[in-house]
């Protein structure tokens, strides 16, 4: 039996008067590949930074891993879910090994622990530890160190993996490369739950065993992409959707 | 020690206010001098990249060379009085008013002065509409930090024989005369104070301005 | 000029390392102190900005006057001095440290906080190494500024190289005037000089190749 890893109950948001979110209700089980779509100020970004407290919910309740958040301590929870944003997010006074170790730092994992999972780690992600490790960030490129950034998110070996909008700062060609890494990273590791928001409509299609179509701080849709296709819930999802048709209908009057 | 001061005041305050004149016309006059070198200097640091290096280097050197050493060098030279005072702190406002000018006008997005060309402004009207009003903020704490450092270094000018409060304290220290010491430092002191607060506050009403406009 | 160096130079050198361990002493206390206040106001914004305004006042304060008016408290020489030196290194150093430390990148704090670092770590281990090149800016520039004006502490009995300047002017002669301040230059030289040694060794490579 499948259990529900992420679920949340009647979750709203507010900033002063601003609604972000608004009763919010999914559960997500163990193992799922779930994306996140929606433009800027669809509350996507917000709705994952609530998973790992960074973000506190004005009303409802979520539920992690069976734990209420409210009873979690938010800091211990940060060191199991893993953490992957924009290139940005590497420290630039750190090396690639150093920026890895940082969480099992924080846990006090002994030294050859530590090394082992650096290696681990950027093997997993197709990058050289012996060539790389030294390195610092401003010395890869942009795929690379996203690459190093995911598996900064791996190495405590977290049930939950977070995305936010991880590759928009890479251009299309090394984007896929990545996207196609990932998806083939969640098929190794099967029992772990990937949240992944985009703003990205066909990196939302590709990736997700499920896609949350997010528009305004409001659930439009939550479904597999196959489901989304052929029985688009509302107007805004057919909207959406029909996007994508017509990049194909562009792409077939040019060939 | 307050009668002490208060008796100074009934006694010799026309010598008082004779050593804050003098140390307010120090203070002014190299003032004025040294913005009516800055300005353009800093202006056209602003545009060329040689003047700019020259300026910066200057002022580094500057920096690292005592106020003490600049006052007192030039009395073998000139002898003393209140011209070699004078040389000297414009000497020492220069720094900080071409460098805060060059830094104002560089702060000015090159976006909005292309706008301005494009609108069909000349050179003088895009300094004077553009440039100046943006840069003013800028230029102003360059004209606060060189009023501080001119109103501090005119303590020292009584070693030169150029008068002002700071004799007040070289008297006092010379006869140990606690009550004079203490006249001269807090009158200095409030006097850097007032017009750190004056500037602070032209400063805060021009910006209060500009925003007002938009 | 050669010749008085000559007949005084066991003098020159101790007033040169008088003046030396006067502005070391309180770029030292400055700084201990500077690093405090910021580990304990960094959060409270208005706090910070009152306590930089504060000694934004002090560092305003002619030195000259600085000095005469701790005299009834602590007295003739070197103490005073430093005491004098370090509140103007205290203003420098907060306000170079505190820019530095807020012009930080809010993403690195935020995905250091999704890594599950508690506020003291993200402080010493993001904001505070990200910042060096701003609090070693910051250190030379207090430098500078207390090696000049510590010159003027020779009025207060506190030795150091402006005694040489003062002999000079009581005396009329050019060389003892431009010793002091060939003497005071040079020694800030060096100082900044074992600075950027140290900073070298302290900032990350990573900093410095981006």
């Amino acid at each position: 039996m499948t259990k529900a890893i992420i679920k949340f109950e009647h979750v709203a948001k507010k900033y002063g008067k601003n609604e972000i979110i608004s009763d919010l209700n999914f559960e997500i089980n163990q193992g799922e590949f779930v994306t996140v779509l929606g433009s800027s100020g669809s509350g996507k970004t917000t709705t994952l930074k609530m998973i790992n407290g960074l973000e506190k919910p004005t009303k409802g309740k979520i539920t992690i891993n069976g734990n209420d958040l409210n009873d979690t301590n938010l800091v211990d929870l940060c060191r199991h879910i893993g953490y992957v944003v924009q290139s940005i997010g590497l420290f630039p006074h750190m090396t690639i090994a150093q920026n890895i170790a940082v969480t099992p730092n924080l846990l006090n994992w002994d030294k050859e622990k530590i090394n082992k999972t650096v290696d681990d780690m950027l093997n997993q992600v197709g990058l050289d530890p012996k060539e790389y490790s030294g390195r610092y960030p401003a010395q890869l490129s942009g795929g690379q160190q996203q690459r190093v950034g995911v598996a900064r998110a791996l190495s405590t070996n977290p049930p939950i993996m977070l995305f936010d909008e991880p590759f928009s700062a890479l251009d299309a060609i090394i984007r896929q490369d990545v996207q196609q890494e990932v998806k083939e990273l969640h098929q190794n590791l099967s029992d772990k739950t990937f949240f992944f928001v985009t703003h990205d409509i066909n990196e939302a299609l590709f990736l997700g065993d499920r896609v949350m179509i997010m528009n305004k701080g409001k659930i439009e849709q939550f479904d597999t992409p196959e489901k989304l296709v052929a029985q688009p819930a509302t107007d805004y999802v057919a909207q959406l959707l029909g996007t994508v048709r017509q990049n194909r209908a562009l792409w077939e009057q040019f060939k | 020690m307050l009668a002490q001061i208060i008796r100074y005041f009934q006694t010799s305050s026309a010598e008082y206010w004779g050593y804050v004149g003098q140390h307010l016309f120090l203070s002014l006059t190299s003032l004025i001098i040294a913005m009516l070198i800055a300005f353009p200097l800093g202006y056209l640091g602003s545009r060329n990249n040689a003047v700019a290096a020259f300026c910066q280097t200057f002022s580094q050197l500057l920096r690292i060379i005592p106020s003490l050493a600049l006052l007192f060098i030039l009395i073998p030279i000139m002898g003393a009085g209140v011209i070699p005072a004078l040389i000297a702190l414009v000497v020492l406002a220069l720094p900080p008013l071409v460098v805060n000018t060059i830094l104002g006008f560089n702060e000015v997005s090159p976006v909005l002065k292309e706008v301005g060309l494009s609108l069909g402004m000349d050179q003088r009207q895009l300094l004077k509409q553009i440039s100046l009003p943006l840069a003013l903020p800028y230029i102003l704490n360059g004209v606060k930090l060189a009023l501080v450092e001119i109103i501090s270094s005119a303590t020292l000018a009584t070693y030169i024989g150029a008068g002002g409060l700071g004799t007040l304290i070289f008297t006092g220290l010379g006869l140990y005369k606690m009550q004079y010491v203490v006249i001269g430092a807090v009158s200095v002191a409030l006097l850097s104070l007032l017009s750190m607060f004056l500037m602070d506050w032209v400063i805060r009403k021009v910006r209060e301005d500009d925003q007002s406009n938009y | 000029m050669i010749k008085y160096w000559q007949d005084n130079s066991a003098r020159m050198m101790q007033l040169t390392i008088e003046h030396a361990r006067m502005v070391l002493i309180a770029l030292f206390i400055a700084f201990l102190v500077a690093i405090v206040l910021i580990a304990v106001f960094l959060r409270k914004k208005n706090w910070m900005n009152s306590l930089i305004y504060f000694f934004s006042l002090l560092y305003s304060v002619p030195s000259y006057a600085f000095f005469a008016l701790l005299i009834p408290i602590t007295g003739l020489g070197e103490t005073t001095a430093i005491i004098v030196l370090a509140f103007y290194n205290e203003y420098v150093l907060l306000r170079t440290l505190i820019t530095g430390i807020r012009e930080v990148d809010p993403n690195y704090i935020e995905v250091a906080r999704g890594m599950g670092m508690t506020q003291e770590e993200i402080f010493t281990k993001v904001q505070l190494p990200l910042s060096m090149p701003a609090i070693f800016s910051g250190l030379q520039v207090a430098l500078a500024s207390t090696m000049a004006i510590a010159t003027i502490a020779s009025t207060i009995s506190a030795g150091g190289l402006g005694d040489l300047m003062f002999e000079g002017l009581q005396t009329g002669r050019v060389v003892p005037i431009l010793w002091g301040t060939i003497l005071t230059v040079a020694l800030t030289l060096v100082c900044i000089v074992i600075l950027k040694l140290i900073e070298n060794l302290v900032i990350s490579d990573g900093l410095e190749k981006s």
